[in-house]
């Protein structure tokens, strides 16, 4: 690693977040868990998710997605293994790279291209953009750009199922960057201090846009953090799926217990730039080699195969599907209207 | 009818609204076992227990935050800022978490933010300030400004059932300023409509909240002198009541605006604007602001009394308008 590039002399302690490359989960009784069905449903959606991100780059690079757009690359065993330790009634407050996340609690290919075209059929309808969207009536909070400010949110919606005896809980996702902020803070102490079921899952992808892991903490590891608000926190490779689907069960048990929220903190690396305008020319070379064997995607499809979990039939159909579903999903957003002008100004407050 | 405070006013309505529907509960900084800073919530905990009555942390972010997210859920939580100085450290979660999210996902925020704020109070530069015009220049949000006890109560009630995030503005100075009649059971007062409180022919005095007890004396001066006023409460400062404010200036002819906070940006000048655009042709002088100077709220009695507009001030300016 090239530490030299990343801690300036007189800035922070070096080499305190030196990651390793890991090896394959160690986890297996979170595969044991699974029945090979549901192993072949992480690895759909965690492909999905890349198919997806996939053809919004190209979208991106034709000038015909508006502003910017931002990808998960990498991040997909996080978004997926988390995603799916939820039961049907639970409740989701995502950000910009678990695009996975929103998909499996409801939101359609389709709708997601309608979004990253501005049209009406996004779930915000052109109000917003890229991958600035929820819906409430599917349980999905929409982030807004501040990282951190989702997080008192989410709490607010693990204390409201408290208040109605509710078993519901709410994962909520964030980077190392938004651990830096107050609203980080201050909702992982609410949450706390209230025992209230939320998952919080560190996407720690080691940089917030340009900035790495030593200018956002002098802790020894973000995991630590949890001690210091009284909550069990764990970490885990979050370039291996069933690690984090493990580590995610695990928190969703205990908050449905009424134990309170756990800190996971997912170890990624963010492989493309902080969107696509961001080439990440900050990033050493040597970082990105020493992961580009880890694909997170890759690696699972290996281990799947090696089970025998994974035919060449079944890869193949898989792929057919996803491959369908992506140009079905753009074809029904290329279809769905533009905005009108003439309402802008409409909806901006909800009526009686 | 009860004679109430306004600070009882508040309690009452909160308190009913509690009683008609389980989903209204209060949240904030020393408002359940102490019974608020304020004492507007003494006796919720044992009545409501502590689910609905909930002591939180001193954390202004988390505390509305968590209020958004009730919200979302369709619980309808009034989350009380200890005063309304400390909303800066929540005004992420104000503008842009709350004030968007309808404009956003068509779905409902019902969410009321209780805001003691103003003067009069020895309180100084952060416990006394103004600031409800930086939530009125925000799209989404609700703003409401009770002058009286009765408003205090139905304005409330109102928020409460609103849909929308509402900045509900209590003025502390008026909290035991005198006892009023206030309805009893269940009272609205409309979001969104000011009410005339004196009639005259001579100026329209345009106020809110505490200042508007001043045009009233103000006003009962001039018409011992033969002046006669109209007096408009506005009540609600987002969205304002544009037709009173344009109906009362025709008839007059002449405007006077009065208010607490800092002349520069403030609602005096956003109502100038309506009046100046909108009322042009009925104006027989000019549109005048009365408003607090462009400095801190001080700490010192005569400094503060030098930074707010005076009875006297608001008399001077109704007859130099009126001789127009």
């Amino acid at each position: 690693m090239a530490k030299s590039t990343r801690t300036p002399a007189g800035g922070p302690a070096a080499g305190q977040h030196e990651i390793k490359a890991g090896r394959p989960s160690q986890n297996e009784e979170g595969a044991g868990r699974l029945a090979p069905e549901r192993l072949l449903e992480l690895l759909y959606y965690m492909r999905l998710q890349r198919a997806v991100e996939d053809r919004g780059v190209k979208l991106y690079y034709q000038g015909r997605i508006p502003g910017a757009y931002f990808t998960g690359w990498g991040h997909e065993a996080i978004a997926v293994g988390a995603t799916a330790s939820l039961g049907p009634d639970d409740l989701l407050a995502p950000m910009h790279r678990d695009l996975a996340a929103y998909i499996m609690r409801g939101i359609t290919v389709g709708e997601v291209f309608a979004q990253f075209l501005d049209r009406e059929g996004g779930p915000t309808r052109g109000r917003d953009g890229n991958i600035h969207m929820g819906d409430p009536r599917r349980g999905i909070l929409p982030f807004i750009s501040h990282m951190g400010a989702s997080v008192p949110v989410a709490a607010g919606m693990a204390l409201a199922c408290r208040q109605r005896g509710e078993s519901r809980v709410v994962l909520t996702f964030f980077g190392d960057g938004a651990t830096s902020t107050g609203a980080w803070h201050e909702g992982v102490n609410f949450a706390a201090v209230f025992r209230l079921p939320v998952i919080l899952v560190l996407e720690n992808n080691q940089y917030a846009y340009s900035t790495p892991l030593d200018r956002q903490t002098a802790a020894r590891s973000f995991v630590d953090k949890a001690a210091g608000y009284g909550i069990p926190g764990v970490a885990v490779d979050g370039n291996d799926v069933l690690a984090v689907y493990g580590a995610a069960k695990d928190a969703v048990d205990r908050a449905r217990d009424g134990v309170g929220p756990t800190l996971i903190e997912c170890r990624t690396m963010r492989v493309r730039g902080h969107s696509e305008a961001d080439k990440s020319s900050y990033v050493p070379k040597a970082l990105l080699d020493e992961w580009a064997g880890r694909d997170p995607i890759a690696m699972f499809e290996q281990r799947l195969r090696d089970d025998g979990v994974l035919s060449d039939r079944e890869d193949d159909a898989m792929r057919a599907r996803i491959a369908q579903e992506v140009e079905d999903g753009l074809a029904w957003a290329e279809a769905s209207p533009e905005p009108d002008p003439s309402t802008v100004a409409q909806g901006v407050y909800a009526e009686e | 009818m009860a004679q109430l405070t306004y600070l009882e006013a508040i309690r009452d309505g909160l308190r009913a609204e509690m009683r008609r529907d389980p989903r209204v509960f209060v949240l904030g900084e020393d408002i359940g076992v102490y019974g608020g800073a304020f004492k507007i919530t003494d006796g919720f905990l044992d009545e409501f227990g502590p689910w609905r009555v909930i002591d939180a942390p001193l954390a202004e972010t988390a505390n509305v935050g968590a209020g958004i997210g009730a919200a979302v859920m369709g619980m309808r939580p009034v989350v009380e800022l200890q005063f309304a100085d400390f909303v800066t450290d929540a005004f992420t979660q104000v503008v842009n978490m709350a004030a968007k999210y309808h404009w956003r996902t068509r779905a409902p925020l019902p969410l009321v933010l209780r805001m003691p704020y103003g003067g009069d109070i020895k309180g100084g530069p952060f416990h006394s300030q103004c600031m409800e015009a930086w939530f009125a220049h925000t799209p989404g949000l609700k703003v409401v400004a009770p002058a009286f006890a009765e408003d205090a109560k139905g304005l409330l009630v109102a928020a409460i059932r609103d849909p929308n995030p509402v900045m509900y503005f209590e003025h502390k100075h008026l909290y035991r300023f005198r006892r009023e009649e206030v309805p009893d059971g269940d009272y609205v007062t409309p979001i969104g409509r000011a009410r005339l409180v004196r009639e005259g022919a001579a100026v329209s005095v345009i106020s809110y909240g505490w200042m508007l007890h001043k045009c009233v004396e103000a006003a009962e001066l001039t018409a011992a002198q033969g002046i006669e006023t109209d007096v408009l409460d506005l009540r609600t400062l987002a969205p304002l009541d544009r037709d009173a404010i344009l109906e009362s200036v025709r008839k007059t002819g002449k405007a006077l605006i009065v208010h607490e906070a800092s002349r520069t940006g403030g609602i005096g000048g956003e109502i100038a604007a309506l009046i100046a655009e909108e009322a042009f042709d009925s104006l027989d002088g000019p549109v005048v602001r009365l408003a607090s100077e462009d400095a801190p709220v001080p700490h010192n009695t005569a400094l503060e009394a030098a930074f707010q507009p005076t009875v006297a001030e608001i008399a001077d300016a109704i007859r130099r308008l009126a001789a127009y």
